[in-house]
């Protein structure tokens, strides 16, 4: 398990046509083919032609909206999505090394459905899933489906202050049961041990029921009973991912995933999250295992800053405004880039995750001018070292938390 | 001149966790590595078949309090492992069982509109319905519904999906980057739902895909089923009977369409079945006796007396008589098998039942595991390549079926030798295709485009 400290872990998220509003208008994306199965396979197929580490696909249970908290009606955007689990499966089969990871809506949908959904992704991938888990707790999401005990939504006027108690008590409330699910969904995926399957015909017996275990999970929001239907998959543990922006996210990377994103703006606040996130970590019992704190940006590269400037400009021209962002948008060229990601690592950025400003062009110049600079400083890998998503960031496959236990559980 | 003869439809069911399915033959590969999923997929695509079909068991099975160990366990997930195989395939169609119980619609039909868009245009949802608080427990939205409201559910939960794919209408995506219009509406996708199971409003965020909906497949022979077909389903996906009943099911369920306003070619009627090759008929024969031997292994009889007896037979002899005793009876909750529909037919005159039995033992000099060999045998076509071609060509033109979905007892491999040699034969007598006719399963299964029912 090699994971050299001098290498640093490069993903992309993969958004629509880009993630600029008005991505979907240069002359060479594809608007047309957003939901097709080509365009998705072309993406990843080139995401790992770079040798990047995963890609992230966003999702949602609700049509995309600039505004926050409500739709917003708008016709000149990229609206409509399919469903990014999906799309990881569908892609899977196709690539040989790259890590898929589909990003999830865990408040309105079944851990026992995803926990197998992710399992199943990572047998057709033999080893390199992953899920981004998220919340959404707006009133469009809410009103499509008949959870009757869902907390009433938030609203803008909820957030008047950011560190509000109320809003934080809310938040909590959201994040507690954001880990409960990720807790369902690693009992899932141990319930079954590796040596299971016997099929023993001497005694008839396909499996070891004494290596099967109920997860027995209760929590106030839900209970599962298990053991998962599907045996466990390659990775034992595929990885788990979130995005957080403050303390309560924060305390949900620490207590819960392999990899958190973050959206620092400097080094400076680069170090001081990534300290954050450490100390939440041994709060939660964590401290010997490895997270890996990975900022999120949003790039815009050309191969002059003027033309990346340029480009950018235009992009918001036709979009009606400046582009703004929860991560901090970069302009420049793929080696001024290489010293802001080098020079962050040094403040405890373990890999980043790039989103393309525009797909194609961001993409190439990711996987064609971003990579091979970072292969020159020696800041990245020259080929896949590890056959499985877990082993190209260096986390071992943990036994079953079971099989420790031994016997019936 | 005679009538034109009929094509023969043919799909494929990945062999499943039933004791049919023989795990235990040196051929028998692994039931969840992709690679015999792709073998199976691919084999599936070389024999012209219209679609791959894949069961849905949401809680693993249990008898007596444990969970059940002699037959395959362990499963993919439906969606996710249905899209993978669209990788590998270009024509097979992707069939997936989805229950309206411990989902949302907004979810399913969300999942199906995107498995048709990855699949370009291949995608069909077995509708069931789930009965049990058992496999309840491993849903947040737990529980279950009583018999009479969890068909309610289904009907609804179907409606509602299909009004969720049709809240795009296909025109909606413009993307014209030189006025910077991408989509024709802001109302696109919108759509408002209540009734007694669902009240839900909104936008529907996937567009509307190849086939516009999946096919619609529904499962189950009983009267309310039946009408559930007749009323919305493409195809019944029904339990292999004898050629008679066949023929009366199919004009039973056929004669049901009009008074859906639907025709009869809107509707095709595809049974379960199974099948063992051999070089010749006799050869055949002696396959389908060891197979059913492998079937019922001397521990899986006894677990099937189990299961009728509703009792523990821990150390019963499979190779001496029944049990001289009757069975325990209870209602359906109280059945020590977990997770098993077809307990539910044993629970209903378990002491009948049992009678049953010990006359067929008595008549044919049969031991308990003997027994179950005779009574649990569901293999529907035994012989050689040519007899089992002309059988299956007889159903479907003397209106016993519009085809089957092939189960085979191997897995992945079981398949391979019914391509290799059957559906040559059907092929020479003109009534198989030698090419897939369209680009989505609706065309390959003779279905008229959903956007041409809508306007005729």
């Amino acid at each position: 398990m090699s994971d050299s400290p001098n290498l640093l872990h490069l993903a992309v998220a993969l958004d629509g046509a880009g993630w600029h509003p008005a991505a979907w208008r240069e002359p060479d994306a594809r608007p047309r083919e957003l939901f097709t199965p080509r365009y998705w396979v072309d993406q990843i197929q080139q995401a790992e032609r770079g040798l990047l580490d995963f890609v992230t696909i966003e999702d949602s249970l609700r049509l995309q909206s600039d505004d926050p908290f409500a739709p917003d009606a708008r016709t000149d955007r990229v609206r409509g999505r399919i469903d990014a689990t999906l799309i990881a499966a569908r892609v899977a089969p196709v690539t040989q090394h790259i890590g898929l990871v589909p990003t999830v809506v865990v408040n309105h949908t079944e851990p026992f459905h995803l926990s197998k959904a992710i399992a199943t992704i990572d047998y057709a991938s033999t080893g390199r899933a992953g899920v981004r888990v998220q919340l959404d707790a707006r009133a469009d999401t809410n009103a499509h489906f008949g959870r009757r005990e869902a907390p009433p939504p938030l609203r803008r006027e909820d957030y008047a202050d950011i560190n509000a108690p109320e809003l934080r008590a809310r938040l909590s409330e959201s994040f507690d049961e954001a880990a409960a699910y990720v807790e369902v969904l690693r009992r899932l995926w141990d319930s079954w041990e590796d040596d299971a399957e016997i099929r023993d015909v001497a005694t008839g017996r396909f499996i070891d029921r004494d290596k099967l275990h109920y997860i027995d999970f209760e929590s106030k929001w839900f209970s599962v009973k298990g053991p998962s239907i599907t045996p466990r998959p390659p990775q034992g543990q595929p990885l788990v991912t979130s995005l957080g922006h403050a303390t309560v996210p924060y305390q949900l990377i620490a207590r819960s995933t392999d990899v958190g994103f973050v959206t620092p703006f400097d080094a400076t606040q680069a170090a001081a999250i990534v300290a954050e996130i450490r100390a939440e970590q041994e709060a939660a019992g964590r401290a010997s295992e490895t997270i890996h704190v990975f900022a999120d940006l949003v790039v815009f590269l050309d191969n002059t800053h003027e033309e990346a400037v340029n480009r950018k400009a235009r992009l918001d021209e036709l979009a009606g405004g400046e582009y703004t962002s929860d991560a901090l948008i970069f302009v420049g060229t793929a080696s001024e880039l290489a010293d802001l990601l080098v020079e962050w690592q040094a403040a405890g950025i373990a890999g980043y995750r790039l989103r393309p400003g525009a797909v194609p062009h961001d993409l190439a110049q990711i996987t064609d001018a971003l990579v091979p600079e970072l292969q020159r400083r020696g800041a990245f890998r020259t080929s896949y070292e590890a056959t499985t998503l877990r082993g190209l960031l260096g986390l071992a496959r943990p036994v079953s938390r079971y099989a420790a236990i031994g016997g019936r559980a | 001149m005679s009538k034109p003869r009929k094509q023969v439809h043919l799909a494929a069911h990945f062999p499943g966790v039933n004791n049919t399915t023989v795990w235990s033959d040196p051929a028998g590969g692994s039931h969840i590595e992709f690679d015999s999923f792709k073998h199976f997929a691919q084999t599936a695509e070389r024999g012209k078949f219209d679609f791959l079909f894949l069961a849905e068991g949401l809680r693993l099975r249990e008898q007596g309090g444990k969970i059940y160990d002699l037959d395959v366990v362990g499963r993919p997930d439906t969606f996710t492992v249905l899209a993978a195989i669209a990788a590998v395939t270009e024509h097979l169609g992707v069939t997936g069982t989805i229950n309206s119980t411990f989902n949302e619609p907004y979810e399913v039909a969300r999942q199906f509109a995107s498995l048709d868009w990855l699949s370009d245009g291949r995608a069909a949802w077995n509708v069931v319905t789930s009965w049990d608080a058992f496999t309840g427990e491993n849903f947040r939205r737990g529980g279950f519904l009583p018999q009479e409201q969890r068909y309610e559910r289904a009907k609804t939960f179907l409606q509602t999906a299909i009004e969720l794919w049709d809240s795009w209408k296909g025109d909606e995506i413009v993307a014209d980057k030189e006025t910077g219009q991408f989509l024709s509406t802001p109302t696109a996708g919108s759509f408002a739902h209540k009734d007694a199971q669902f009240d839900i409003a909104g936008q529907f965020n996937v567009p509307r895909s190849p086939q516009g909906r999946p096919v619609i497949f529904q499962a189950g022979d009983s009267d309310e089923g039946r009408d559930f077909a007749a009323a919305q389903a493409d195809a019944i996906f029904s339990r292999h009977s004898k050629f008679e009943d066949g023929q009366a099911f199919y004009a039973d369920v056929k004669g049901r369409l009009a008074r859906f306003g639907r025709t009869p070619d809107q509707l095709l009627i595809l049974p379960s079945a199974t099948f063992v090759l051999g070089d010749t008929d006799e050869d055949a024969a002696e396959i389908a006796r060891e197979v059913r031997l492998q079937q019922v292994s001397p521990a899986t009889a006894v677990a099937f007396l189990e299961q009728l007896w509703n009792t523990d037979l821990s150390g019963f002899d499979p190779d001496g008589p029944l049990p001289s005793f009757d069975p325990v009876v209870t209602d359906v909750e109280g059945l020590i098998s977990k997770g098993r529909a077809s307990v539910r037919q044993f629970a209903k005159d378990p002491v009948g039942l049992a009678n049953e039995w010990r006359q067929i033992a008595a008549a044919k000099q049969l031991s308990a595991r003997e027994v179950i060999v005779e009574v649990t045998g569901r293999q529907s076509f035994i012989g050689s390549a040519e007899t089992i071609a002309t059988e299956i060509n007889r159903y479907v033109q003397e209106d016993a079926s519009d085809g089957f979905i092939l189960v085979p007892h191997i897995t992945p491999g079981g398949l391979d030798p019914f391509v290799d040699q059957v559906v040559p034969l059907l092929q020479e007598r003109g009534v198989y295709r030698t090419e897939y006719e369209g680009t989505t399963l609706r065309d390959n299964l003779g279905l008229a485009p959903i956007g041409a029912q809508v306007t005729a």
